[in-house]
């Protein structure tokens, strides 16, 4: 008996290991080890030994038994292993064809800008506040200190609904809305558009947008107007932008400044794109006329502000190279899809 | 303004260098826009002395000269001018060099002769007999200065100046002037300022006997200031003065005319002279033009006068509009013996709204109306006076005429050095201070400072902190991180915006900017009957345009505009959205109502109705719109009138979508179907509902249903659904839309519609026979509206 069943071991383990497939195997398992299998049938005769032989018998039986188990477990285990690879190399793919992309839309440049700006000037506590494109010439004018017949007004050309009606030429026609209204502290930036009638062409357009910036409180200097418009610029055109403040004229802010920028193609040494002055003008700024302080119920002697102007479309345009202003309005999609 | 550096330094030391002198004027408030020098366009020109001029063997009309350059031996030139004579000094471009313009002289030959260079006129020197009045235009410059051979030209002739162009704010008229930015690069530099006061010696007479000056209008006239000069020798002028005045951009005239430009650009103070011959009874009255008076200006042109212009008369007629122009007979001619030169002061917001309304802007004129110095017109009537005196064109009558009008007094303002530190952010010494202010001719006097009269700009302790800061350097106030209270954040309407903002963008739509102005015709375009209230928009009074003439009341039209771009640009398919304004006009004299609207565009293969009824599905879901109600609009004209919504709440129409109108797509050239939707931004923002609450995810399973109901072709599917989820509001989870057939098996007029219905209750498994139920009762009230189930 013993050497019956060490016969179906050697078998056994050579038929299982040459098994092709799953089905060959289980044929296998069910020729040995199933209820009609050949060590089923061995174990049968079991009982035919002495009870001194049927312990021993027994032990070398189940160790045939789980030899060929495990034998077959082996096999299992290679045989999925294959038929996996075999799956996995049949359903290879070119990984450099291109993707099936879902449509997704995308601001307009100026906005995207626009969008920048205003999370710098959140974290600096401004608030955003709107007001209207369609003004009284009181808040776009004369509450700025530029009476009718201001020769400043001829700088703006501006667009009449009426004789006191304008189409806003300035953001800062906010300005004097926001000191009415409120008392300080004051830290609000007011963007939107505002008209002059300039014909288009690669650098005006009678349309674009502004946005102003007011800061009123007690002991505001130009020190804090230098300081706020410092880190604006370092924060949306890195570290290395320096400002340069050069004295100008606005009647609403006294003293006032122009603002240049240094130039982020030649570093301040002077080329084609500043114009060989190693500069680019950014903006106008200055601490707010103490005259409009007063028209808008704000003491002068008490609160002292500051007050910035600049404009959206010189900033998204050198933010991205954008040589046209016209590309801007024209909203062609092979523009609007590149930001 | 452009500034001769010669000529400022007759008044100021500067020894630097040019480009150290603009960055200094441009940081102490002086802006330069550039500079250049006069001979930056001429290389290796010099002047050489004819020796010799011989006809030219094989032609008329060239001749041959020799020419002394100062070289080993003489150069020979082939010339075809005819003024060229033995012993000239001339200019010569020798070979390889550069005349303005570009131009490049190089040897060569001329019908068979060597010539080494080429003798230049005036106009190859970039000049013309303006400058030089003893020469021709038609030839070769024979120059007539004291000069050397071999000298380069420019020196010789004085075409050496550096000449500064100035960005001149418009609150420093003082600045359009010579000794203004004198003073200016005085203070920037800390360099003396050597002007001094003129001195006119006089030659007898009396003014009296000649001239009178009435001032009727002393609120628009400052100052009358006149001197009159007589024996007049018309000429030309010295070269110290034609120079100076071609660098500051002025072409010199004759003498005459010369002082008073040259006395305009010194002082920045406007003169005016004219031929005392043509002054009525010798009496000037300054006055408003009266009804219907017209007055022909120099140029020839006749001007109607209105009541509020002030002219200067005779006691006739009016002979120039003060500040602007001086009428056909009041200029300088060969024939005049004695000369009037007014020196006077006008208001400016008068001679700008003159000038405005003549359409007559002058170099006088444009530094009238930005209010100059009254107390100024005096010394610049005497620079003048001692100019005809220096140049000996004229003797200078005795006397002069000054009348002043209504000048307000000058302020004084307190000086505060304490304040001026606490609202620059710095801190100056006051002597430094004192310092500072004295550099620009302020005075300080027992706490108070006292502008110089040409300072018209200053009016307060903000004016003061400005100029000390000014030449202390901007650069050099500190830059200090803004502090104190400040809480940033959106509003809750700013914060909704960007919910809509962000739907749109994930649902594919490229943000678009259109202009708020369009053309009252796009009314036509879009099919507005010719009574719909749209039609009543903000007018411009001066548009660029009719194109750009109206604010617009409908964003539509803009949008149109963008498809039909982008359609003939060949984009194959376009969305789009555009959060802009409607203008609402209101009241006469009321600012019009600013809507701002949420406009949807969409065009392309695969796009139609239900494209962008999806995407608005999900806006009004970003929206957090809760109930709202969908319906047909028949009666929009833009709008198709079978492919066309309007969404409800409440009763309250929110917003509209839509296929547009065939005919409208036609007038904007768009060859495709094309969908636009806009919904009021304001309205969507109010109905929102800002609260969102967490449901418990369902804890038993649901039942599905599917039904295929028989319904009138009529019917409008919203109907249906409408039925179905009011007969059973508690279990009914979702209404889910799969099919929709006409055609074989259905009877004419109907239409096969079929829904699966998910049915859940909160609290348990719902059993096969509530299900069963539910079912019955949806058919049921299904009935009421004539949809059946399918068979």
């Amino acid at each position: 008996m013993q050497e019956q069943l060490q016969k179906i071991k050697e078998e056994g383990l050579n038929a299982i290991y040459a098994a092709a497939d799953g089905k060959a195997l289980e044929e296998l398992r069910v020729k040995y080890l199933g209820k009609k299998g050949e060590l089923t049938g061995i174990l049968k005769q079991m009982g035919k030994l002495s009870p001194e032989e049927r312990p021993v018998m027994g032990q070398i039986a189940n160790e045939v038994r789980s030899a060929l188990e495990e034998a077959i477990a082996e096999c299992q285990k290679k045989l999925q292993k294959a038929a996996m690879d075999a799956k996995l190399k049949a359903e290879v793919i070119d990984v450099t064809m291109p993707g099936k992309r879902r449509s997704i839309g995308k601001v307009h440049p100026n906005t995207a800008v626009m969008n920048i700006a205003k999370e710098i000037f959140l974290g600096m506590g401004f608030n955003v506040v709107d007001g209207p494109e369609v003004e009284y010439d009181y808040y776009n004018f004369e509450a700025l200190n530029i009476p009718k017949d201001h020769p400043a007004r001829d700088s703006q050309d501006t667009f009449f609904v009426s004789d006191n009606i304008v189409l806003r030429s300035q953001t800062s026609s906010v300005q004097a809305r926001v000191m009415e209204k409120s008392t300080p502290p004051l830290r609000i930036i007011s963007p939107g558009r505002v008209y002059r009638s300039d014909a288009i062409d690669a650098t005006h357009s009678p349309l674009f947008h502004q946005i102003e910036g007011l800061v009123v409180d007690k002991g505001v200097t130009m020190a804090d107007l230098k300081g706020t418009l410092e880190t604006f610029f370092q924060k949306l055109y890195g570290e290395e932008a320096k400002l340069r403040f050069r004295p100008h004229h606005f009647p609403f802010t006294e003293p006032s400044a122009e603002v240049d920028v240094s130039c982020f193609n030649c570093h301040g040494a002077g080329c084609r794109v500043c114009k060989g002055e190693g500069w680019i003008e950014l903006l106008g700024c200055g601490m707010v006329h103490p005259d409009v302080l007063r028209t808008c119920g704000i003491d002068p002697e008490v609160y002292s502000g500051f007050a910035f102007g600049l404009g959206l479309e010189r900033i998204s345009m050198r933010h991205f190279g954008i040589s046209d202003m016209r590309l801007l309005y024209e909203n062609d999609l092979r523009f609007l899809s590149q930001f | 303004m452009d500034l001769s550096m010669r000529w400022l330094k007759d008044y100021v030391p500067y020894d630097q260098d040019i480009k150290t002198f603009c960055d200094g004027m441009t940081m102490s408030g002086s802006k330069v826009e550039g500079y250049r020098r006069e001979d930056e366009e001429i290389e290796n020109v010099v002047m050489g002395k004819v020796l010799s001029v011989e006809p030219h063997p094989d032609s008329d009309h060239l001749v041959i000269c020799q020419i002394d350059v100062g070289g080993e031996k003489p150069l020979q030139i082939v010339t075809g001018a005819k003024n060229v004579v033995p012993g000239a000094m001339v200019p010569c471009a020798l070979d390889h060099s550069t005349l303005p313009g570009g131009v490049k002289i190089t040897k060569g030959k001329l019908r068979g002769v060597v010539s080494e260079g080429m003798m230049c006129s005036l106009s190859e020197l970039g000049l013309t007999a303006h400058d030089f009045p003893y020469a021709i235009e038609d030839g070769i410059f024979l120059v007539e200065e004291d000069c050397q051979i071999g000298q380069p030209v420019t020196e010789a002739i004085g075409l050496d100046d550096t000449c500064v162009e100035f960005e001149i704010t418009s609150n420093r008229p003082d600045c359009l002037s010579v000794l203004g930015l004198a003073r200016e690069a005085s203070a920037t530099f800390r360099l003396p300022f050597l002007h001094k006061k003129p001195v006119v010696k006089g030659s007898g007479g009396d003014i009296a006997d000649y001239l009178s000056v009435e001032v009727d209008n002393k609120e628009l006239c400052f100052r009358y200031s006149a001197k009159v000069v007589k024996n007049v020798k018309i000429g030309p002028s010295p070269r110290w003065m034609r120079e100076r005045l071609r660098a500051c951009g002025v072409r010199p005239i004759n003498n005459l005319v010369d002082i008073t430009n040259f006395v305009m650009m010194e002082y920045g103070q406007p003169m005016h002279a004219f031929d005392l011959k043509y002054v009525k009874d010798g009496k000037i009255v300054v006055r408003n033009a009266r009804p219907g008076e017209v007055i022909t200006t120099l140029e020839g042109v006749e001007h109607p006068l209105s009541e509020s212009m002030l002219v200067i008369a005779d006691s006739e007629k009016p002979s120039a509009v003060a500040g602007v122009m001086g009428g056909e007979y009041s200029g300088i001619a060969d024939d005049t013996n004695t000369v009037v030169f007014e020196s006077a002061c006008f208001k400016g917001s008068s001679v700008r709204r003159t000038a405005k309304a003549l359409g007559l802007r002058t170099e006088s004129s444009s530094r009238f109306e930005k209010g100059l110095d009254p107390e100024e017109t005096m010394e610049a009537l005497l620079r003048a006076c001692e100019l005809v005196e220096q140049l000996g064109c004229g003797e200078v009558v005795d006397g002069v005429i000054d009348v002043r009008g209504d000048i307000a007094p000058r302020e004084e303002i307190p000086f505060d050095p304490d304040w001026i530190n606490n609202f620059i952010g710095i801190q100056l010494s006051k002597e430094e201070q004192e310092r500072i202010l004295q550099s620009l001719f302020f005075q300080i006097k027992d706490g108070k400072v006292i502008a110089p009269t040409f300072r018209v700009d200053i009016h307060n302790k903000a004016d003061i902190a400005e100029e000390v800061a000014r030449i202390y350097g901007y650069d050099k106030i500190p830059v200090k991180k803004l502090t104190g209270e400040g809480e940033g954040s959106l509003t809750y309407p700013q914060k909704y915006q960007r919910q809509i903002e962000q739907s749109l963008l994930a649902n594919g739509c490229y943000e678009v900017m259109t202009f708020s102005f369009i053309s009252p015709k796009d009314y036509d375009k879009i099919n507005l009957p010719s009574d719909s209230p749209l039609r009543n928009s903000v007018e411009i009074l001066n548009p660029l345009g009719e194109d750009t003439s109206v604010m617009r009341t409908t964003t539509i039209p803009s949008m149109l505009e963008v498809i039909a771009t982008n359609y003939n640009y060949r984009n194959p398919a376009g969305a789009f959205y555009e959060i802009g304004n409607e203008y609402i006009k209101k009241g006469e004299g009321e600012l019009p109502d600013e809507n701002p609207q949420v406009t949807i565009g969409l065009y392309g293969e695969g796009e139609d109705f239900y494209s962008l009824k999806g995407i608005v599905e999900n806006l009004l879901d970003a929206g957090n719109i809760p109930h709202y109600e969908v319906i047909p609009e028949e009666n929009d004209p833009t709008f198709h009138p079978g492919r066309t919504a309007k969404v409800l709440v409440d009763d309250t129409v929110i917003g509209v979508f839509g296929e547009i109108h065939p005919a409208v797509l036609e007038n904007y050239g768009i060859g495709v179907r094309a969908y636009c939707a806009k919904f009021d931004l304001k309205t969507l923002t109010r109905l929102g509902v800002n609260e969102k609450k967490y449901k418990p995810l369902p804890k038993f399973p649901a039942s599905t249903r599917d039904l295929s109901l028989i319904a009138d072709e009529k019917l409008p599917i919203g109907q249906i659904e409408k039925v179905i989820s009011e007969a059973i509001p508690h279990i009914l989870e979702e209404i889910k839309f799969f099919d929709i057939y006409r055609g074989a098996q259905i009877p004419q007029g109907k239409k096969s519609v079929s829904y699966s219905l998910v049915l859940r209750a909160a609290d348990r498994t719902l059993t096969v026979e509530e299900c069963d139920d539910a079912v019955a009762k949806v058919l049921k009230a299904l009935e009421g509206i004539q949809v059946f189930l399918r068979q």
